[in-house]
């Protein structure tokens, strides 16, 4: 393989440009060969682009749509046009910017929920799976009986208990006293409360995928050796380990994101969530099923716009653990 | 087999013990009295509300009290909503039609889900494969609360075959019991063809083959068997989704069900009913799991040595 390689530069050297990558020969590591197997399944890469293209559009709505709460009572229900691409709501105000501001929520609230949950699942998980033994026994146990909880039923209290305007008032409380009256949380911090509520209790798959990964890696002969040489622990974990179970760590992040979307989308259907005049895709869905019958645009739009990215989340996410395990690959 | 069942009931102690009383200290703590949204009431009748309702004793009071009632009389305490009613009487009332509809949901589940997951099963790689596999992976993504609307736009408002809402005649329970099973018939989908497609490289289909016995013999005796394991643990999960399914359908299609008592609860801060039907859904799902693994056990002994 080198030899062929070699005698490619060589037979390189008096072409007009160089066709090989100066890094040819290095091989390719295993994120660049992940990278090439993700490439060649075209469903993730269509999932990726989409992905990237919603949250792009979403980001930059300030710029490319009209103020999402400028009510036009002229214009209310007008079907999808030239002007309005997604027609108007019932008081007028413009679907398609409706939809992109909504958008930002829902996309919001996945990834911080995510990353609650990613920051202890990593955490949790790497050192239950380091000590092992009776750490790992007690950790693991408490990993199982928060599993047994019924979770959408959970998540329900939680809300009742965080999306309150009472409960904000409070730590609105608890933040003057200690930074000052400049220091207030609005109403749209309800649902990010919540939410790190949801992703405290969402970590769980993620510290057991961890853990089972640290496990295996811990019996590694450079793990070993990296002990015998005298590396702290906190150098094994975070040079040694992490950087190894990057992948599922990725892959699993993936795949969080839409869930969490799904139940934000959930609770605001009904009634729980996100709170009007802040509008998430499942508000939009929601505010579009009570008017169906006469303007279907509506609700069709709405959920279009969460069904699609959630879809292209799960097609990216199936990719990435593809091509990043390959042996945990279905079929 | 035993001494298996008596270690998972054991465990099931301190999860439900966390479950009551985590919820019953949320629900004490979260902000806004049940009396809130009422008129203004006088001092004194505010003060003999409490009382009636136990809320002038000191918490801990309250807690053991309420403790000692659910686990000596199963007795999970009056409504503070619905004026003389406990939520025992309104648990009672609609779990049946939550019962029904979840029943249904889950026939459609396992009847469409099982037979595209064999069919997708048999060729895979080609169009039998993959149209029932890209049609399951849209309902996976397709949430209720979109697919459930949809269903009736198209199906009751503009067709109209059907009621849009209620649940009075046989007819009422097709588009909640499909708008509710669809999503678990595309997953269960999923899960049996990835079980089928590893039985059905085994060697002893091979040999079943090599027997001579019919295609539709090793398929449906030799096969299904091993195949649907992963679907008996799916299952567990199965019911809490069910449950929270029904969350959904219930207030979309206006079913008196208990689903649609437990939002209606949580979105007026009816304290002790989302207590009561919280820990109700709670022993529900983890009696339901216990079934679940020991089924799972019996069926398949391996799992005896973990």
């Amino acid at each position: 393989m080198l030899e062929t390689e070699e005698v490619a530069k060589i037979a390189t050297n008096d072409a007009p440009a160089p066709v090989i990558p100066d890094d040819a020969e290095a091989g390719s590591s295993l994120w660049q060969d992940a990278w090439h197997r993700l490439l060649k399944n075209r469903l993730s890469v269509l999932g990726g682009i989409v992905v990237i293209l919603v949250a792009l559009l979403c980001l930059s709505a300030g710029f490319i749509a009209p103020p999402p709460d400028v009510q036009n009572l002229d214009l209310h229900e007008t079907p999808p046009s030239a002007a309005h691409w997604f027609g108007t709501d019932t008081l007028g105000r413009d679907l398609f910017s409706r939809v992109l501001h909504g958008g930002r929520i829902s996309l919001a609230v996945g990834v911080v929920a995510t990353l609650v949950a990613l920051c202890i699942g990593v955490v949790y998980g790497t050192v239950s799976g380091y000590y092992g033994g009776n750490v790992d026994a007690v950790m693991m146990r408490i990993v199982d009986i928060i599993y047994a909880l019924p979770f959408t039923i959970f998540v329900i209290l939680l809300s009742v208990f965080f999306n309150n305007d009472q409960t904000r008032d409070r730590i609105n409380h608890v933040l003057h006293a200690v930074f000052g009256p400049g220091v207030t949380l609005g109403s749209e911090f309800n649902i990010i409360l919540l939410f790190a509520a949801i992703g405290a209790v969402e970590w769980l798959t993620m510290a057991r995928i961890v853990r089972g990964q640290v496990r295996s890696l811990r019996r590694m002969d450079f793990v070993e050796a990296a002990i015998a040489l005298g590396v702290p622990t906190r150098r094994i974990i975070f040079r040694h380990m992490i950087p190894n179970v990057l992948g599922p760590i990725v892959v699993y992040t993936t795949l969080t994101i839409p869930s969490v979307m799904l139940l934000e989308a959930f609770l605001s259907f009904l009634g729980l969530g996100v709170q009007p005049p802040n509008a998430s895709w499942g508000v939009l869905i929601q505010e579009g099923a009570k008017s169906m019958e006469e303007f279907p645009w509506l609700l069709v739009f709405p959920g279009l716009a969460l069904s699609i990215t959630l879809f292209s989340f799960n097609f990216l996410g199936d990719g990435l653990r593809d091509a990043l395990d390959p042996r945990a690959s279905k079929d | 087999m035993f001494k298996f069942i008596a270690r998972r009931l054991l465990e099931t102690i301190p999860v439900l013990f966390i479950i009551i009383t985590g919820s019953f200290f949320l629900m004490h703590a979260a902000p806004g009295g049940p009396f809130d949204a009422e008129r203004r009431v006088t001092p004194e009748i505010q003060r003999n509300l409490e009382a009636h309702y136990g809320l002038n004793q000191p918490l801990h009071k309250q807690y053991t009290d309420y403790l000692a009632r659910l686990i000596f009389h199963g007795d999970l305490g009056p409504s503070f909503k619905y004026a003389n009613r406990t939520v025992n009487e309104l648990i009672a009332e609609s779990l049946p039609v939550s019962l029904q509809l979840g029943l249904w949901g889950i026939l459609i589940a396992v009847v469409i889900g099982v037979s595209a997951g064999i069919i997708a099963s048999l060729r895979p790689n080609t169009a039998t494969d993959y149209i029932p596999m890209t049609l399951s992976m849209a309902g996976v993504c397709l949430p209720t609360f979109v697919l459930g609307p949809l269903l009736v736009l198209v199906f009751a408002m503009r067709l109209r075959w059907f009621n849009p809402s209620g649940w009075d005649e046989p007819s009422d329970y097709v588009l909640p019991s499909l708008t509710l099973g669809i999503y678990y018939a595309a997953y269960l989908a999923r899960l049996t063809r990835g079980g089928m497609l590893e039985i059905l490289s085994q060697d002893y289909i091979r040999t079943a083959r090599a027997k001579g016995a019919s295609e539709t013999r090793v398929v449906l005796r030799h096969a299904l068997r091993g195949g649907l394991l992963p679907v008996v643990s799916f299952l567990g999960p199965a019911l809490a989704g069910i449950i929270s399914g029904s969350f959904v359908v219930e207030t979309i299609f206006q079913i008196p069900g208990l689903g649609r008592y437990f939002v209606t609860a949580a979105f007026n801060r009816d304290y002790t009913m989302v207590l009561g039907t919280v820990i109700f859904f709670a022993v529900l799902i983890i009696v339901f799991n216990l079934l679940v693994d020991v089924v799972q056990v019996w069926l398949n002994p391996r799992l005896r040595f973990d």
